[in-house]
């Protein structure tokens, strides 16, 4: 290091010795501060400052531990990883790099702006727009404190958008939660919260955000799994649209720090650093405290000071305040800040919490200083607080002081560069494969459908989805429930917002969808990742969104990457997410993961949440009036199943309503027959030439027909016989409730089956029933007799009565 | 032609301002969103609009109840407010901004401005979005509804939307001056409960009007209904031409211009 100081080290508050401890010392250190520093990075940082040949203040070593976080750093993603699968050992330089950016990378899609650099990946919308995208996790929080946690992850993530380039304006909200059943009746540890009380405080703290936010909150999911009950996860996601030109943030030296919004206190002290560990005697104190009127307000006043172009760059005050704010936006230049012109919420506020608080609804600027004047008048038009706290320098160093006390004073390069990178182990072993047994049971295909449609995965979500504003803003074309009484499952949302913008005649609109399945990634995540991907454009594509354009974001959520077990299927699920985008042509342009979610339970072992991936896919829909719904339109109509059908029930609701069996195959997408057969299916709906179409997921075709048949009010008949096989298959319960990936169900009108076709020669498509007007649902099995007859009142109410009856509601 | 002026009045916490403001913009309306605080300031004077639209949202948090503190201000700021309407100028409220209306005495509307309804929380004690049928009062003189058939559909977005009255004779007076402009109706339109009426509001009182009919206060969203692509069936009804919402918006434009 050669920018050693020549001056005597002047008087610091709070130092922290470092010299002459051991490793193990410093770990215990660390510990008892809470910053989740390794004794490998506590003694890098020891011999940086042994080189500068002084101790950190208490300050440095807080602004390390949280730029230094998993949080923020996402170690486990960046360090070298020695992986083995068994058979082979190699080492991953960096798994990020290996698979999500590769990927990204290879494809080189002009139309993708700005990816993995900013707060949100931005794709371009028209010629005059973009779209920002970004989803993230606030799952930590929502462990102790599921109402505060949730809102503080919407508003989090609101900001993250808000701040993205030169600032997006949000136009769509999604939320993805995976829960334990909200009537767990097994044991808890001492002070854990129960799954319907935190299912309940989420819902709501999601909702009373984003509703106040004005964002409308149109796409979702929920998944129940008991192995989140000591870690549930909390996804939120949000769409914001910006002018083409504010991409891109340019900070000089000589701008001012200018922070905004609501007033720094004591509350979410440590948040990114308790958000890389281990849930183990967290402190309520690391969850912030959210109130989405400081939020709006600053929204408000910061659109209007972004189309002034006052301001040269922004960013959000998220996991470790200000500390990471001013950190990244001067890491190619320097800051210079002046802690006591922040205002506060209390004045007896240490300079260092100042300098960490993660008070919510702040936001830093930077300002040039002829733009001063009017930028605070901007604000003050919205009665948002200013304060400017000082300058970005060219010096290449991070100096805070507090009323002339300096309280930090690092190497940039230091700070960002400086992480030494540990080597990891990850094993993954595959499942030995077993002849194929299909499970006993004495279910009829009626009741096994009725199970399906009532289990906590599949049933309407509805009284989730009605709490949410869905519709501010006016631009919610394709709404979350659909069909005839609003209350059927829709594929994705499309968005129009031209409403609000007022350019009435562009009707280009983009569509949000997920992919999630964690039973899959039980038994391979490999497989996981590729089915998530093809979940997820499958639904963007029954809305008529244009999936060629689609951009990915992924989100992992895991438990402990110490553990090689658990890191090795990381690593695989990684690596479907690479074949995924380059086999689909669909880049990833941002992402975010999650690390450390598991707890010990009663008993006092580890229970870690299953590896769970989450696929958000955004895409433009070139015109909105040609979206389409999941509902059967009428009777009389022919329904298509596209896509071939094997037996593949590893992982399947069929398995959980039936019973395990003891090795079957999990859902394996090809993502090259998958694309090809989805281009001919996009210029089908594009032509107009089907009716409604719905994917093939939990439950298989026997779900996703039911379903199409209830929220339209129309009944079918399907011949099984009918189906397009992968290879033969001889059971009516393979054929109904297989959960082979890259299958739709599509409903055209008898005078367009010939074009239907046509268009779709040389593809797996093949008729394999009617519609009718006869409520019911009709099923013919292989031996030509009738498998299945079921009412489609019976198997509505089924699917809509689960949620609120286990929930107590 | 000369364009009406419209104030689309925003506070902190108003969010349905920007679509509100581009319905009337395509209806022909010249509108302004402007911040209460510029009204306050005398910076912006409520008399130079021809058109007055408090939008939805959440003004202030509704912190201390549902537009309270926007219909404090309305009192204090908004004094000329009564002479607006008194001249026959047009007056929307929608969800926040009816809920501020009725709690700045604006409606229902009384000689002495006192307020004398009021809201509370919806009957699922839940905020709810969904799709509701309204029936229009045909009888009453609202401006906003010419040429709108009796039976319209809009979404309702709120969690204190269930109207309360003074006293059962209130609810009388309001009949007779067929003051109630819309109601919660099921699709065959016959008043019921839960969810037709999604929040449990007294004789399913959806909108309020004065007797004079230029000012109108609303739960339901007209800003959401301006194309048929909005309306939630549109993928299946074929008919739909446009959205009722507009239909609104336009009357008001064209009332002003005569």
């Amino acid at each position: 290091m050669t920018a050693t100081r020549t001056a005597a080290p002047a008087p610091r508050t709070e130092t922290v010795v470092l010299g002459g401890l051991r490793p193990a010392e410093l770990q215990a250190l660390s510990a008892r501060h809470g910053w989740s520093l390794s004794a490998g990075e506590l003694c890098a940082i020891q011999s940086h400052f042994r080189g500068l040949k002084r101790e950190p203040s208490l300050a440095e070593l807080e602004t390390l531990a949280q730029t230094w976080s998993e949080h923020c750093k996402h170690k486990t993603f960046t360090s070298p990883i020695r992986f083995s699968d068994g058979r082979k050992t190699r080492l991953i330089k960096s798994l990020i790099e290996e698979t999500i950016f590769k990927a990204t990378k290879q494809l080189k899609k002009p139309w993708c702006l700005s990816v993995f650099k900013d707060n949100a990946g931005f794709v371009s919308f028209g010629s005059k727009w973009s779209l920002a995208f970004k989803v993230e996790t606030h799952n930590h929080p929502c462990a102790i404190e599921p109402y505060g946690g949730a809102e503080t992850g919407v508003g989090g993530v609101i900001r993250d958008v808000m701040g993205a380039g030169l600032g997006a304006k949000p136009v769509l909200n999604t939320d993805v939660f995976c829960f334990a059943a909200p009537d767990y009746a097994g044991p808890l540890p001492e002070g854990a919260l129960h799954p319907r009380r935190i299912l309940n405080s989420v819902v709501s703290g999601v909702r009373d955000y984003g509703n106040r936010m004005g964002i409308p909150t149109a796409a979702g999911g929920l998944w129940f799994d008991d192995a989140y009950r000591l870690n549930p996860l909390v996804f939120c996601g949000t769409v914001g649209l910006a002018p083409a030109w504010a991409v891109r943030k340019e900070v000089k030296p000589g701008d001012l720090i200018v922070a905004a919004g609501g007033r720094t206190g004591r509350d979410g002290l440590h948040g990114a650093t308790f958000s890389s560990a281990a849930l183990e005697g967290a402190q309520l104190s690391a969850v912030q405290i959210g109130h989405a009127i400081n939020e709006k307000k600053m929204l408000d006043a910061l659109l209007v000071a972004r189309d002034k172009r006052l301001y040269r760059g922004l960013t959000d005050c998220g996991a470790g305040g200000f500390s990471s704010a001013i950190g990244e936006l001067a890491a190619d230049c320097g800051a210079r800040v002046r802690l006591e012109a922040a205002l506060l919420k209390a004045s007896d506020l240490a300079p260092w919490e100042i300098w960490l608080s993660e008070s919510q609804e702040r936001m830093v600027f930077a300002v040039p200083p002829k733009n001063l004047k009017a930028f605070k008048e901007v604000f003050a038009a919205e009665s948002c607080e200013t304060a400017v706290l000082g300058e970005f320098t060219s010096s290449g160093r991070l100096q805070v002081a507090h009323a002339g006390t300096p309280v930090v004073d690092l190497d940039m390069r230091f700070l960002h560069h400086g992480l030494p990178r540990a080597e990891r182990t990850a094993v993954w072993s595959p499942a030995k494969s077993a002849p194929a047994k299909s499970p006993a049971h004495k279910k009829s295909l009626a009741q096994i459908l009725t199970e399906c449609l009532g289990h906590l995965n599949v049933c309407s979500r509805e009284w989730v989805i009605r709490q949410y504003d869905h519709e501010v803003q006016g631009g919610t074309v394709i709404k979350p429930l659909q069909g005839i009484r609003h209350d059927g499952p829709g594929d994705a949302c499309v968005i129009w917002p031209h409403a609000a913008t007022g350019d009435a005649a562009d009707f280009q609109g983009f569509a949000v969808s997920h992919g999630i399945n964690p039973n899959h990634g039980k038994l391979d995540p490999y497989r996981m990742a590729l089915a998530c991907v093809d979940e997820a454009l499958r639904n963007l594509l029954c809305v008529g969104a244009d999936v060629s354009r689609a951009a990915l974001l992924d989100n992992f959520c895991w438990g402990s990457p110490e553990d090689p077990v658990q890191l090795g299927a990381l690593v695989r699920a990684a690596e479907g997410c690479r074949d995924a985008a380059l086999g689909f042509g669909t880049p990833f342009i941002s992402g975010k993961d999650s690390l450390y979610n598991q707890t010990k339970d009663v008993g006092g072992k580890d229970l870690a949440i299953p590896g769970t991936l989450l696929i958000s896919a955004l895409a433009p829909v070139p015109d909105v009036r040609k979206a389409l719904t999941m509902d059967i339109k009428g009777p009389g109509n022919a329904l298509y199943l596209a896509g071939l059908t094997a037996e593949e029930l590893g992982g399947s609701l069929f398995h959980e309503v039936c019973g395990r069996c003891a090795s079957c195959t999990v859902p394996s997408a090809d993502p090259a027959a998958a694309l090809s057969l989805f281009k001919l299916l996009q210029a089908a709906l594009g032509k107009g030439l089907v009716l409604s179409a719905h994917d093939l997921s939990e439950g298989g075709l026997g779900v996703a027909a039911a379903e199409m048949c209830f929220t339209g009010e129309f009944g079918a008949c399907l011949d099984l016989d009918e189906l397009p096989r992968r290879a033969p298959i001889y059971s009516d319960e393979i054929l109904l409730f297989s959960e082979s990936p890259s299958r739709l169900l599509l409903e055209v009108a008898p005078d367009r089956e010939a074009a239907f076709l046509k268009t779709m020669r040389g593809a797996p498509v093949k008729r394999v029933g009617t519609t009718m007007a006869n409520p019911v649902l009709k099923v013919t099995g292989l031996d030509g007799r009738v498998a299945l007859e079921a009412q489609l009142c019976d198997l509505k109410c089924a699917w809509q009565g689960a949620l609120p009856r286990r929930l107590g509601a | 032609m000369k364009k009406p002026k419209v104030l689309v009045l925003r506070a902190a916490g108003t969010n349905c301002d920007l679509e509100t403001a581009a319905a009337f913009d395509a209806v022909g309306g010249a509108s302004e969103r402007v911040h209460i605080d510029r009204v306050r300031t005398g910076k912006t004077k409520l008399m130079d609009f021809d058109i007055l639209i408090l939008p939805g949202g959440f003004s202030y948090s509704d912190d201390v109840g549902a537009g309270r503190i926007l219909a404090n201000q309305i009192r204090l700021y908004f004094k000329e407010l009564r002479n607006f309407v008194r001249l026959g100028r047009p007056v929307l409220g929608i969800c926040n901004g009816f809920q501020a209306l009725v709690k700045a005495g604006v409606l229902p509307a009384s000689h002495g401005g006192e307020q004398t309804a009021g809201f509370t929380a919806n009957d699922s004690g839940r905020f709810e979005a969904r799709w509701v049928h309204l029936r229009l009062n045909t009888q009453s003189s609202c401006l906003f509804f010419k040429g709108l058939p009796e039976m319209i559909e809009l979404p309702v977005a709120h969690g204190e939307g269930k109207l309360v009255l003074k006293s059962p004779r209130q609810l009388e007076d309001l009949k007779k001056n067929k003051s109630i402009a819309m109601q919660y109706v099921s699709d065959d339109g016959k008043l019921a409960g839960y969810p037709a009426n999604p929040n449990g509001s007294i004789f399913n009182i959806a909108a309020l009007t004065n007797p004079e009919g230029n000012c109108l206060g609303m739960m339901p969203h007209p800003e959401r209904y301006t194309t048929r692509f909005q309306h939630p069936n549109w993928t299946r009804q074929t008919f739909v031409k446009e959205g009722v919402g507009l239909e609104m918006f336009r009357n008001a434009v064209e009332y002003c211009r005569g």
